[in-house]
């Protein structure tokens, strides 16, 4: 079994991970409904804020997208978690 | 009866105890741990107490444990810690156990000067070996030319001298020391010797200190005695230690084999000796512990002992104590124990006695209250049976944390981590880890956990989850007509109106802020004016609270003239001046709003600032009515007047505060020395000229009228200041937690939005990394740094605020003989 960090490394990851599942998790259920709140963290670009029809698909396309990403990182640090339980154990075992 | 609401009542008590007795009762009374003993010889000199000699011999017991651990330590062998607790071994056992300890530190110091020796022989032989080894690659070189001897010069002999000899000298010196070792050989025979050199390629171990260091082997051929002497000296001077080597080649195989014969004997008999330690120490290591609590707990006992005097008869020892009231059974059960197991059959005399001196402040607390507790003594331990407030701070302690932590994200987080604590409360407790600042976090594990509880419920209120806004509700604002294309596109902002219904619903959102307010421009303005407000009016409950609690301690000590000169005065002032200032923040709040069911006069346009009334009301400013408006100047008929009325009443109150009581206080003194003086005069008429302070048996009560006066003086000068600097003070429940919504908006727009906003999928990754990034500074900076400061701010509003209103803190704590310490092994110096 091969170790890649040390234990304080591994439990601060594995915290780290639980955390961001679960708020990544739910920031990209908040995003793909279209929340309010998260408006200031969109991204659209200046040429669209011109025309209506453009900003409204503006925005819907913003929220997809960064719903997606939210979506893609939580399973990202799902793969972190499995990887920094695996070397908790390790170092336990070890 | 005891309750954390005051301290316990404590009794002074004489105790009589046999000889024989004596030791196991203190031992019971130890184990026990609510039995306060007095100093019965204060000028006794330590060395000069009766059981000086017991305590030595402790000392000394304790010295050879302590070789015994670091001995431990070095070599690593676990310590047992099964968590028992063995009870003081009774006097007579001393012997043994001091004769087992001086048996196992002799041993322990044999095997160490042992070891030491053949440490030292053994690098001895080592250092030899390579000695030998190197100068046979010296010589080696020179026996591939056959024929001619090393000592031999190269150049041919000059006339008229003879045939030289060169000598040459081995030894062995530091790696380090070699550039100054050659220097000096240089220097000193003037280059007239010639020096090899080669490292030794593997660290040897030094005997002494047991580091590793590299050395170098030398030879240094020189010619001629002189330089021989030198050479010597110098090697002596740069303590490089010199081998004799043979010259011819067989004898140095010989030599080398010898030594190696010599280093295999000797590592042989060196691992014995080690294994042997290590098997002493072993068997020690199990009874460490133990042994540990024993001859501490011994210690403590004769301690104890040194400070009760020995009674008339030489027969029986007197101590004197304060013991908790309510406990004198327990007690009394201990104290038979002790005598049974003494096998003594005089029993011990607990008699309660009657004293004018302070007694200790005892507070009961359990694992909830104890950290609680120790916030409040940490300012001064509260008077003997004052109110504590340590009870209310349970709860007024995380409430206004919670008012400036205020953001429900970072309440999860603080959550988690006290609720882990608490649930894996009795096996962290087991691990007994060390550092500071986790056994300052583990100790405040409670407070913590209540800290987190209300900060959700003042973040639900704020409406603030690590900057972001729920909308659970529904809001109350709508988007009007005004919101064209056109206009938009011209405007910056768009204003919604609370007036008009058609963007305000004129129904509140039911519980906290709108959500809507997360993304107004004017956000702060709104927040400031409701948070400032809030701030004032919690302060001045906090503060009236404080002075009701003082009531409490004027009617249990039976101080009427505080009560009636003190307490009355200071409430009406309190009531009268800040108490009236938040009633009218509560009629504006109800009177005035935004809408068409106000009315023109009871208008958001119309509503009056609430300082600048409170500003006119102190400097009596009756402002003209403003014609041009629909406004008035006063929320109500009359409030001139009534406002006229508080300040009279509260100017009053500020000479009943000053002058009554000391001239009070003065004419009881007068009246009671008048009363004494004709008492001893009816005294002397009875028996005849006898001396008249013999009816005088406590302390003659000194009476400065000019003392009592300037400390009544300041008094009040301290509670009208105060008032009004305190009443702003609790202003910062607003600032810190305008600071900290801000810091965390910042946090985020700054970090996290740059992971948010991306256009393309790849930005996944981003997210990733920056996630990290914003969880660690989430961490370190709002929840640590910002938890800390609203932790120290929220201690300053009790220890100032609060407590300065009834809290004395003139007390000391109750410091019991107890074994608790001793068994959970924390380090004292008894």
């Amino acid at each position: 079994m091969m170790k890649i960090c040390g234990p304080k490394l591994s439990l601060c990851c594995t915290i780290l991970s639980v955390w961001a599942i679960i708020q990544l998790g739910l920031m990209a259920i908040f995003f793909y409904v279209r929340s309010p709140a998260f408006i200031e963290d969109l991204k659209i670009d200046d040429h669209d804020h011109h025309d209506a029809e453009k900003f409204l698909k503006a925005l819907d396309t913003s929220y997809s997208t960064i719903a997606v990403n939210c979506a893609i990182s939580a399973g990202l640090y799902v793969v972190t978690l499995a990887v920094s339980g695996w070397q908790m154990w390790v170092n336990k075992n070890s | 009866m005891g309750s954390i609401f005051r301290s316990e009542e404590m009794t002074l008590c004489q105790l009589f105890l046999s000889s024989e007795a004596a030791y196991n009762c203190v031992s019971e009374l130890g184990e026990i741990g609510l039995v306060q003993f007095r100093d019965l010889n204060p000028d006794v000199n330590a060395f000069q107490r009766k059981f000086v000699h017991e305590v030595r011999r402790c000392d000394e017991m304790e010295r050879k444990l302590r070789y015994l651990e670091t001995e431990m330590k070095k070599d690593n062998v676990p310590i047992l810690d099964n968590g028992e607790n063995p009870e003081a071994p009774q006097p007579r056992e001393m012997i043994d156990l001091e004769a087992t300890f001086e048996k196992l530190e002799n041993e322990m110091k044999e095997v160490n000067s042992n070891a030491e020796t053949l440490k030292k022989n053994s690098l001895e032989l080592m250092e030899l070996k390579h000695v030998l080894l190197t100068t046979q690659l010296f010589f080696d070189e020179r026996d591939s030319e056959p024929g001619t001897s090393i000592t031999q010069n190269l150049l041919p002999a000059e006339e008229g001298k003879g045939p030289v000899q060169l000598g040459f000298a081995a030894g062995v010196t530091l790696r380090e020391r070699m550039p100054m070792f050659e220097r000096m050989l240089w220097r000193v025979c003037r280059g007239n010797v010639f020096v090899r050199r080669a490292d030794i390629q593997q660290p040897l171990e030094d005997p002494i200190t047991g580091e590793e260091v590299f050395k170098t082997v030398f030879i240094i051929f020189f010619q001629g005695e002189q330089l021989k002497t030198k050479v010597k000296k110098i090697c002596e001077g740069c303590r490089a230690t010199m081998y004799p080597c043979p010259e011819a080649g067989a004898e140095r195989k010989e030599m080398a084999q010898g030594v190696k014969g010599r280093l295999d004997d000797l590592s042989t008999v060196l691992s014995q000796t080690t294994d042997h330690r290590r098997r002493v120490l072993a068997a020690a290591a199990k009874h460490l512990r133990t042994w540990f609590i024993k001859v501490r707990k011994i210690k403590a006992i004769y301690h104890t002992l040194n400070m009760l005097n020995l009674d008339v008869t030489n027969k029986c020892l007197i101590a004197e104590c304060w013991i908790p009231t309510s406990d004198l059974g327990v007690i009394r059960d201990a104290l038979r124990k002790g005598t049974e197991r003494s096998g003594s059959s005089v029993e011990p005399i607990l008699n309660r006695m009657q004293t004018q001196l302070k007694p200790p402040t005892f507070h009961r607390t359990n694992k909830f209250t104890s950290g609680f507790q120790n916030l409040i003594d940490a300012y001064g331990v509260a008077t003997y049976r004052e109110v504590n407030p340590a009870l209310y701070t349970t709860t007024t302690f995380p409430f206004l944390f919670a008012v400036m932590f205020g953001d429900a994200g970072h309440g999860v987080l603080m959550l988690a981590f006290a609720a882990w604590m608490v649930i894996r409360e009795k096996a962290l407790i087991a691990a007994k880890m060390s550092g500071e600042i986790w056994n300052i976090f583990f100790g405040g594990r409670y407070i913590i956990l209540l800290m987190s509880c209300f900060s959700i419920y003042t973040g639900i209120i704020y409406n603030d989850v690590f900057s972001k806004s729920f909308n659970i509700f529904g809001s109350a604002w709508r988007i009007n007509s005004n919101a064209t294309v056109e206009n938009l596109e011209h405007w910056e902002e768009l204003t919604l109106d609370p007036a008009n219904r058609e963007e305000y619903s004129g129904k509140p959102y039911p519980f906290g802020f709108d959500p809507m307010w997360q993304i107004a421009v004017n956000k702060i303005a709104f927040q400031n004016s409701y948070k400032m407000k809030i701030s004032i009016i919690i302060g001045v409950i906090h503060m009236i609270f404080g002075v009701v609690v003082s009531l409490y301690n004027h009617t249990f000590f039976r101080n009427y003239i505080s009560l009636v000169f003190e307490f009355i005065p200071q409430m009406i002032f309190l009531i009268g001046m800040f108490g009236w200032l938040c009633i009218m923040v509560f009629i504006k709040w109800i009177m005035y709003g935004a809408g068409p069911e106000f009315g023109e006069e009871r208008s958001s346009f119309c509503a009056p600032s609430v300082l600048i009334t409170f500003i006119n009301m102190v400097l009596l400013k009756k402002e003209k009515e403003d014609p041009t408006t629909p406004c008035k100047v006063f929320m109500f008929e009359g409030q001139y007047i009534l406002q006229l009325v508080l300040l009279v009443l509260c100017i009053i109150c500020v000479p009943l505060m000053l002058f009554p009581k000391p001239l009070i206080l003065k004419s009881l003194h007068n009246s009671k020395k008048r009363h004494h003086e004709q008492q001893a005069i009816a005294q002397n008429g009875e028996l005849g000229g006898e001396a008249t302070t013999s009816g005088h048996g406590e302390e003659e009560e000194e009476f400065e009228f000019s003392e009592v006066f300037i400390e009544q003086a300041i008094h009040t000068i301290e509670f009208v200041l105060g008032s009004v600097s305190h009443t702003a003070s609790y202003l910062r429940l607003w600032a810190l937690s305008l600071a900290h919504a801000q810091l965390s908006e910042v946090l985020w727009n700054m970090v996290m939005k740059i992971g948010l906003s991306q256009s393309f999928y790849t930005g996944s990754i981003m997210l990733y990394l920056i996630f990290a990034a914003w969880a660690a500074l989430t961490i370190s900076i709002l929840v640590l740094m910002e938890g800390l400061s609203a932790f120290l701010h929220t201690l300053r509003l009790h220890w100032v605020e609060f407590q300065s209103k009834f809290y004395k803190g003139e007390g000391y704590a109750f410091t019991p003989l107890t074994f608790k310490h001793i068994v959970s092994g924390d380090e004292d110096d008894a």
